[in-house]
């Protein structure tokens, strides 16, 4: 499946502002995945084009990074994080419910296409927080069981990231978070006993 | 000492992250200051006067590194560190989530500084929100004259381009990270050439963290006898410290530098969860050595830390209750390192692979007499030996344990297994 013009036209856009275009070849891989939602050799080959690169020098970079997905895989993805800080408040525990509540293990997707579960070891950067997930690139921390219901419960239905109109991408900002709703950016570790009355 | 915010003293602000809040709480101030009245060399001396130093884990001081660029040789680059991936770190996701623009006008300062007309920000794949923050701020400084050319009249051109990794601990190691942001496998290179010689696309290069940065606002505004005035001889002014693990209160606390860790611990994060005891802890992030209940008293500073036997990092403390099992955590530290080794140089490919099967045999009961000094030798293997820091830094959390919980791992042998893991599968069949 050929690329819309607008990611192509992002993927232009980001060679010309690079010194290099080598450099936009992380940023087109973004573009290519924001589209279609995982990426292709197809892709690969055609972001080459634009960017006037050999093809297996975007293989080459693509390959390294854990992040970009080269086949389709459920329309969320769930992230638990389990490295020793989540550890330390209960991932392992988490981790058991929300294998035993999708019926999945790491790595798999559930039969309704509608979620991939990862328990994954790179620290995601909300220790304060823990446990936590990360859902579609938002976080959702100081997991409970009820909380992962009703998170588990909204992805069943809602689209998938890259399917979403962007408006709905923006962070909400300084939702407060109520129990059991789904926020679009949860409140980092701290900033409840940092936030300040309104000057 | 104690709590000194600095950094985050307007956090909570309503609508901080955007332009005209920030500016409300004296933002842009030391950025206009600094066009306006101070010379570019001379701000690099106000910085090596303030005695600042990076907040990303070396601690080097700031001036120093910017007065290492060759005099003369131009494009120089200066890169922004926010792949912020340091297990048990949540300080830079933090900073930039709270107050974009004060990250942005660090950067903009440093920028003039050292004479850059091209800033890069590398943040982090996972950090989509923050990574959204920044790209408005950008957005909103560029349509207020802050980035662009002849910035307030001043004859000073600055772009700033905001680029996102795609998840690789290893990026946060600065050698890797400019690799990563030519467009190759971000695998680091060999020092010297330092990045201030031969950085990105070969030109100087200045690789500084978001905590660096975001000190510099004020210390231009406030000037550098403020700022040495805070902390400890060789560590001025504050630090934000992640706390995470068996505390009451997890979050991020800044405190002036040198504050002792058990205020950090027992004040701020309200002690040890579930009246606990503390059993050790381990400051800096998963690539730092632990430290005991008798280290408590000692200051939360770079070298404080350092005679103490550990390291402050990248500023994360993390709290272990009398009910960790140490084998395990350092096993997931272990895992860890090994899934975000790059493969580049054997010791740490290789090494972190057998380190993480050996844990898994400890854990799992199948570790044998004389494991716990194979263990030992593999760490020495590692370290020193490794082409970058992260894989020598693989072995320290792991070593530092068996130095003081050695009797753990025996235990783990005679027991065949864990014997701490009953409690946890006893928590999973709660939840």
């Amino acid at each position: 499946m050929p690329l819309r013009p607008d990611t192509v036209a992002k993927i232009q856009d980001y060679a010309r502002r690079y010194p290099s275009a080598q450099s936009a070849i992380l940023p087109a891989l973004w573009a290519v995945q924001y589209e279609q939602g995982y990426v292709t050799d197809e892709a690969l080959a055609e972001v080459a084009t634009h960017l006037k690169l050999p093809p297996s020098l975007i293989e080459a970079t693509s390959s390294f990074y854990s992040m970009f997905l080269t086949r389709p895989e459920g329309r969320h993805e769930v992230m638990i994080c389990v490295n020793a800080p989540c550890m330390l408040r209960g991932a392992d525990a988490i981790v058991a419910y929300a294998e035993q509540r999708l019926g999945i293990r790491d790595g798999q997707t559930t039969s309704d296409g509608a979620i991939t579960l990862r328990s994954t070891i790179e620290c995601l950067g909300a220790c304060g927080g823990a446990p936590m997930m990360q859902v579609d690139h938002r976080f959702e921390e100081n997991l409970t069981p009820d909380r992962i219901n009703a998170i588990f419960d909204h992805l069943r239905t809602a689209p998938a990231f890259h399917e979403q109109p962007p408006a709905e991408k923006k962070p909400a900002r300084r939702t407060p978070t109520v129990s059991g709703e789904i926020t679009r950016s949860g409140p980092s570790g701290a900033r409840a006993r940092t936030r300040k009355a309104s000057k | 000492m104690g709590l000194k915010p600095v950094l985050t003293k307007d956090f909570g602000t309503e609508g901080l992250r955007q332009l005209d809040a920030y500016e409300r709480t004296g933002g842009y101030a030391g950025y206009k200051k600094a066009l306006s009245e101070i010379k570019p060399d001379d701000l690099v001396e106000l910085v090596k006067k303030s005695g600042l130093r990076g907040r990303g884990g070396a601690g080097f001081p700031t001036g120093n590194k910017w007065s290492f660029l060759p005099k003369g040789m131009y494009p120089r680059y200066l890169v922004c560190n926010a792949d912020e991936s340091e297990p048990g770190c949540f300080k830079d996701r933090y900073l930039i989530e709270e107050s974009p623009h004060q990250v942005l006008e660090g950067i903009l300062i440093a920028a003039f500084a050292i004479g850059c007309n091209t800033a890069f920000i590398y943040i982090r794949g996972e950090y989509l929100p923050q990574y959204e923050a920044l790209e408005s701020a950008i957005e909103e400084a560029t349509a207020a004259g802050y980035i662009g050319k002849n910035v307030l009249k001043s004859g000073f051109d600055v772009d700033v381009i905001l680029h996102r990794g795609a998840g690789a601990y290893i990026c946060g190691e600065e050698t890797a990270l400019l690799t990563s942001l030519e467009g190759y496998r971000g695998e680091p290179r060999l020092k010297p050439p330092f990045p201030a010689v031969k950085g990105l696309y070969g030109k100087p290069t200045v690789v500084n963290n978001v905590e660096t940065v975001a000190n510099l606002p004020h210390i231009v505004v406030n000037g550098a006898d403020w700022f040495a005035s805070m902390g400890t001889p060789t560590g001025k002014g504050t630090r934000v410290w992640c706390m995470s693990g068996h505390v009451n209160r997890p979050g991020n606390y800044e405190l002036e530098n040198g504050t002792p860790i058990r205020e950090l611990i027992m004040e701020h994060g309200g002690g040890v969860w579930k009246n606990r005891r503390l059993k050790a802890f381990q400051p800096g992030g998963a690539s730092m050595m632990v430290l005991l209940p008798e280290h408590l008293d000692v200051g939360l500073d770079f070298d404080a830390i350092q005679k103490a036997g550990s390291l402050a990092g990248a500023g994360a403390m993390v709290v272990m209750d009398e009910t960790t099992c140490m084998v395990d955590a350092a096993r997931r530290y272990v895992k860890f390192f090994h899934h975000e080794s790059c493969g580049k140089c054997t010791p740490c490919r290789e090494g972190t692979f057998w380190m993480s099967n050996l844990f898994d045999r400890f854990e799992f009961g199948e570790a044998r007499p004389g494991d716990v000094d194979l263990l030992l030798d593999m760490g020495y293997n590692i370290d020193g030996r490794s082409f970058c820091p992260l894989g020598d830094a693989s072995t320290w959390f792991p070593r530092s344990v068996i130095k003081y919980f050695r009797d753990e791992f025996e235990q783990h042998i005679a027991e065949k297994g864990c014997p701490f893991r009953k409690e946890t599968e006893a928590a999973v069949a709660v939840a």
